[in-house]
């Protein structure tokens, strides 16, 4: 494609006094595409997201969307521009229902209120929160904690939605649930990137995966290819386990 | 608009203002009046404190920073300049206003929540009543006293229902203005910081605006809180504009009302000043001599049970208990 990319990251680093969490990171994600970033335990995987989504600055590297730096800009500004994230750990506004916590995100991109609650409620609708409008955030279960914030990020009407382990923590049959919802974002035009642990979802939802291995990107390309390179068995499994599993393999054809 | 007078929350305002203006046509004691009206005064400052505290979840102990700025400003502009009150009056909630933006930008640029912003706020308010108590400008420990000269146009009445049905308009202007806020774009981030100020600026809410925004209203309303204050009392020192009275008053009121409700601060500012009145009466009665400081045992009282079972405050309780109260929420 010879169009720039919806989101380019280029370098990123970000260190804590001596901890360098992300070293020199790039990622580039495609306009209409689902991204999967994903990486084992402590990788940097959320602290390159915050970054992205504007909660931290990075001590070199810069993010731009859209063509346009965005590096210097507060998380707010990069919402308005039509970046939305969804936070690992639900953030609801306890106090307040559901219909209110999603027309938060609805104000954005229409100021009044009746236009907002209307939109909260489509909204609702799409993902499945429909019988819960009046229900206080706080009473939700997680499954509808986990949708609740992807309906808040997507009532900011976003072009690039990042979420942020929203099926960490879900049974299977929730997640089974839970990735048509993903892809219809998707299908209705938002560019996803997904951070995420559950790599069954992760197969089945991404067109492009990164991998993210004690803060470098060590792997990209589609979800087939990138499982069975080497570089990204052995960041989940150690050294040399690669190796150790051809060996296996070889001997159980032999 | 969607919703008629009643769904959208105004209608019970014009009732219950309507019913207060009323009043001084059943009470003509003097001394009835002059509790009402302090009543008022108290229920706008508490008014102010409600929107930042209540509304946007930042806890003030020190709104008394407002309340002496109004007060001081109406009265050294009188004293001092020579100005008209009904002059001085839009610039002393003004300077509350400009108060309230410069501390906000303080603490809230510091990132200071919770009980540090209270403890600042409270800080700011010290510092001001220690400033005017000692500043020839401000009349030092001696106070001003506003000199007396009863006309309308010099905003002191000869009937003392003219000032009550005045503080009654500030009162009904905040209530609506409340009323109006909790239903804009700008009460719903602003109770979307209080919640959860992180998950605010995710969805794009300028966290730091809105704050900045709520402390300047605030700081005026309770402004022309003190600015009342002075013209009603036509005195005022450094411990009765920048005192901590007025500090917990202006948030004992929502709290024991119910806090971040239009209705709160009103509720309260009426029970709270009326069983002070009422036991300080009582011991007066039965001990045949004034108990000093027995109305801020009643306060103290009232705060815990409020605490303890009420955490919504008198009128969340009612909520609760009677089924009827629910009637307009469909």
């Amino acid at each position: 494609m010879s169009t720039a990319p919806l989101l380019r990251c280029t370098g990123i680093t970000k260190r804590f006094g001596g901890l360098v969490a992300v070293d020199d990171a790039s990622l580039d994600v495609e306009a209409g595409s689902i991204t999967g970033l994903i990486g084992p335990n402590g990788a940097g995987k959320t602290t390159f997201f915050t970054v992205i989504a504007g909660f931290a600055e990075p001590t070199a590297g810069s993010v731009s969307f859209k063509g346009r730096d965005i590096t210097a800009l507060p998380a707010h500004r990069r919402a308005e521009l039509g970046v939305a994230r969804t936070f690992q750990i639900v953030q609801p506004f306890a106090g307040l229902t559901v219909r209110e916590n999603i027309a938060v995100g609805a104000y954005l991109r229409h100021p009044g209120r009746d236009a907002a609650l209307d939109r909260a409620e489509d909204i609702a609708r799409r993902l499945g929160l429909g019988p819960m409008l009046d229900q206080s955030a706080g009473d939700l279960t997680v499954a509808g904690r986990k949708r609740l914030e992807m309906a808040r990020a997507l009532a900011t009407e976003p072009s690039l939605l990042l979420l942020d382990e929203v099926l960490a923590g879900l049974n299977p049959s929730e997640i089974r649930d839970m990735i048509p919802v993903v892809r219809a974002i998707r299908d209705s035009g938002v560019t996803i990137l997904i951070v995420e642990h559950v790599m069954q979802a992760v197969m089945q939802l991404c067109d492009t995966v990164a991998v993210l291995a004690q803060g470098r990107m060590i792997a990209k390309g589609r979800p087939a290819e990138v499982a069975s390179d080497p570089k990204v068995i052995e960041a989940y499994l150690g050294h040399g386990a690669a190796k150790r599993m051809q060996a296996q393999q070889g001997d159980s054809h032999a | 608009m969607k919703g008629g007078l009643f769904t959208s929350g105004y209608g019970p305002i014009l009732i219950v203002v309507a019913i207060l203006a009323v009043l001084p046509f059943g009470f003509s004691a003097n001394t009835t009046l002059n509790f009402l009206g302090f009543v008022l005064i108290v229920t706008l400052a508490a008014q102010g404190w409600n929107l930042l505290a209540g509304y946007g979840g930042q806890f003030s102990f020190g709104h008394a920073a407002f309340f002496g700025m109004g007060a001081y400003g109406i009265a050294l502009a009188q004293v001092r300049f020579g100005l008209n009150p009904w002059l001085a009056l839009p610039l002393a909630i003004a300077l509350g206003a400009l108060t309230g933006t410069i501390l906000g930008y303080l603490s809230f640029r510091a990132r200071l929540r919770g009980s540090y912003f209270a403890l600042v706020t409270l800080a700011f308010a010290e510092v001001f009543r220690i400033l005017a108590n000692a500043s020839t400008f401000t009349g030092g420990a001696a106070g001003v006293l506003i000199p007396l000269r009863i006309e309308a146009a010099n905003f002191q009445f000869a009937d003392k229902r003219s000032f009550y049905w005045l503080a009654l308009a500030f009162v009904a202007f905040a209530l609506l203005l409340t009323q109006a806020i909790a239903r804009s774009r700008f009460g719903a981030y602003l109770v979307a910081v209080r919640e959860n100020e992180d998950a605010a600026r995710a969805l794009g809410v300028d966290a730091l605006a809105v704050k900045l925004k709520a402390i300047t209203l605030s700081g005026g309303i309770t402004a022309a809180a003190g600015s009342l204050y002075a013209q009603k009392f036509l005195y005022i020192d450094a411990n009765l504009a920048f005192g901590p009275w007025i500090s917990v008053e202006a948030l004992l009121a929502p709290i024991i009302g119910g806090i971040g409700t239009v209705f709160g601060p009103l509720a309260g500012a009426v029970l709270l000043l009326g069983l002070g009145e009422i036991t300080k009466t009582f011991f007066t009665w039965l001990l045949g001599g004034a108990v000093p400081g027995i109305d801020l045992v009643v306060f103290g009282v009232l705060l815990i049970l409020c605490v303890a079972f009420a955490p919504r405050g008198v009128l969340g309780l009612l909520w609760r208990i009677l089924p009827a109260f629910r009637g307009g929420r469909a």
